[in-house]
């Protein structure tokens, strides 16, 4: 893995398992994010992407390891303490409360939200709005009736407003459009450029995580099989670990 | 008929508070409490109890209401949340039990006598006033109606307006998600269990303001409150409302024709509704449910392939 000592590490993984009942998802996965970094999490579908995802923010029980946030263990604490700590998921099918606005979904996190004192300032609904610009006329409009790309952006905002000092986001452009992704992609590099935010990104689209991400790991039955920078990495790697190609890294 | 008209109408509050009460139990945490209309009748029986000691019976409501309202949240903290790991049968059970215990218990403390509100709310329960025509309206009826529309307005302030609402909202919606936002699950639902109870209180409070209650009268309560929030919908405030007219009206027409048509004229609304309500659903290919189906949630993908062991 990238060991870039320059910055603290502020979310990891030692050894997390997960199941589906006799099924294992997540096998002995071991990673780690340091503030600031972008890492993308590639993998053919039933990789254990999502499981990994939702066990890190607690939403699904680890069968074995630990995860830990900003030093602290957070594995025997539920999803709602993990977001009040900074850990906050976008979850795939961005899970929008699709009967109430987008200003309300956005308060709903900001009321529930953690104190904390340390870190960046917190994120308001003006400042949500400012990073993320297309939001801005629809924010008393009810969730429900948002197109994918604008559920995406909405479901970000949201996941921001509980002040995260690590952002996990699965499935980042699946079903939509082209366009609809390039705005999300935008919306995320505004993030990186203006916060600096930490993130974790499931994407399966491997030319557009090699090009966002600082490092890409790629998960294969449950077991991170290749961890690399994305500089200086070529597809054929990335795309012979993902098949399970015999040379892959 | 107008007289019935009027009647019926003015007990549409008190099936409204009744009934809102055990929709928000179902809508928040997916229970069917059939102590609900048990819960009513203690709370009723609570009222009365203070107003023997003395107390004015306005100021025994609204120290039973609240009073009742922390019963729910410890009922909901200490039983009804360790039911729901086990499916969706525990529950029902547990609370069918609650309610047997309820009743045996205000058995045990008031024996069996039908007892009443009115005579402690003195000129109150039979003051009236005479409209044009010679239309007779009584005022407490007016005053409960009023009461009811009121403590609904109330609710869907809170659930619009505030922090709690919007938590119970997005936890009835989808727990998974509001948990990713914060919400403690847990505590909303204690939340919500104590407004249910505290409304169970409420209604049965006004029961007895305008009738009798007796220890054993529970289940009846529990039927009302069912019929109510179906004919008027789940998940709707004022349907809940608008299902407890259309109730109190069937009720008051069906007395038109015999005094059993009380009870048989409710029944039989609620019965054409259901049948219309699972016939649309039959027609629609949604199948046969009399409660409204929860949205599936997105499934968590299991690892398709056998795990091969591979060397990074």
């Amino acid at each position: 893995m990238n060991q870039n000592n320059a910055y603290p590490v502020l979310l990891e993984a030692r050894h997390l398992s997960a199941s589906h009942g006799q099924l294992v998802a997540v096998r002995e996965v071991s990673l780690q994010l340091k503030a600031g970094e972008v890492v993308a999490l590639v993998g053919s579908n039933g990789a254990g992407k999502t499981t990994l995802m939702r066990t890190l923010a607690g939403v699904h029980p680890a069968s074995g390891g630990s995860v830990q946030l900003t030093g602290a263990d957070v594995t025997a604490l539920p999803a709602h303490r993990r977001v009040q700590q900074g850990l906050a998921l976008v979850p795939e099918g961005r899970r929008l409360f699709a009967d109430m606005t987008v200003r309300e979904n956005l308060l709903l996190a900001q009321e529930h939200r953690g104190e904390r004192r340390d870190g960046p300032p917190a994120w308001t609904i003006a400042r949500v709005v400012q990073a993320l610009p297309a939001l801005a006329p629809l924010m008393n409009r009810p969730a429900g009736a948002l197109s994918g790309g604008q559920r995406q952006a909405a479901a970000i905002a949201r996941a921001l407003m509980t002040n995260p000092r690590v952002l996990l986001i699965d499935e980042v452009s699946l079903g939509l459009s082209p366009r609809a992704v390039d705005e999300v992609y935008a919306h995320l590099a505004e993030l990186r450029l203006q916060a600096g935010t930490t993130l974790l990104l499931v994407e399966q689209d491997l030319g557009r995580a090699m090009a966002f991400a600082d490092r890409v790991l790629c998960l294969r039955e449950g077991r991170i099989v290749l961890a690399a920078p994305a500089a200086g990495l070529d597809r054929q790697t990335v795309t012979d670990a993902y098949f399970g190609m015999e040379h892959a890294a | 008929m107008i007289d019935a008209l009027i009647q019926g109408t003015l007990l549409g509050g008190y099936y409204a508070v009744l009934a809102a009460g055990l929709s928000l139990m179902f809508g928040v945490m997916r229970i069917i409490n059939l102590a609900h209309g048990d819960l009513a009748m203690a709370g009723a029986f609570g009222v009365l109890w203070l107003v023997g000691l003395g107390w004015s019976p306005w100021l025994a409501v609204l120290v039973t209401v609240p009073a009742m309202g922390a019963v729910g949240l410890l009922l909901q903290r200490w039983v009804l949340a360790r039911t729901l790991r086990s499916g969706v049968l525990l529950p029902l059970l547990v609370t069918m039990g609650l309610g047997a215990l309820i009743q045996n218990g205000l058995y045990g403390v008031f024996g069996s006598e039908a007892r009443s509100l009115a005579d402690a709310l003195g000129e109150l329960s039979w003051a009236s006033w005479t409209l044009p025509g010679d239309i007779v309206v009584g005022q407490l009826p007016v005053l409960t109606l009023a009461l009811g529309v009121a403590v609904l307005a109330g609710l869907q302030l809170l659930l619009n307006r505030t922090r709690l609402g919007r938590s119970i909202r997005a936890a009835s919606s989808d727990p998974e998600a509001a948990a990713l936002c914060g919400v403690d699950a847990a505590g909303v639902h204690r939340a919500a269990a104590a407004i249910s109870v505290a409304l169970a209180a409420l209604a049965g409070a006004m029961l007895a303001t305008r009738a009798t209650i007796e220890p054993y009268g529970g289940p009846l309560l529990l039927i009302m409150a069912f019929e109510a929030v179906v004919i008027g919908g789940i998940g709707s405030l004022w349907g809940t409302l608008l299902g407890g007219i259309l109730l109190g009206l069937a009720q008051s027409f069906g007395a038109l024709v015999s005094p059993q048509g009380f009870q048989l004229g409710g029944h039989g609304l609620f019965l054409a509704v259901l049948g219309g309500r699972l016939w649309s659903q039959y027609r629609h290919g949604l199948g046969l449910s009399v409660w409204p189906v929860p949205r599936p949630r997105a499934p968590a993908r299991p690892a398709a392939a056998p795990v091969v062991e591979v060397q990074p």
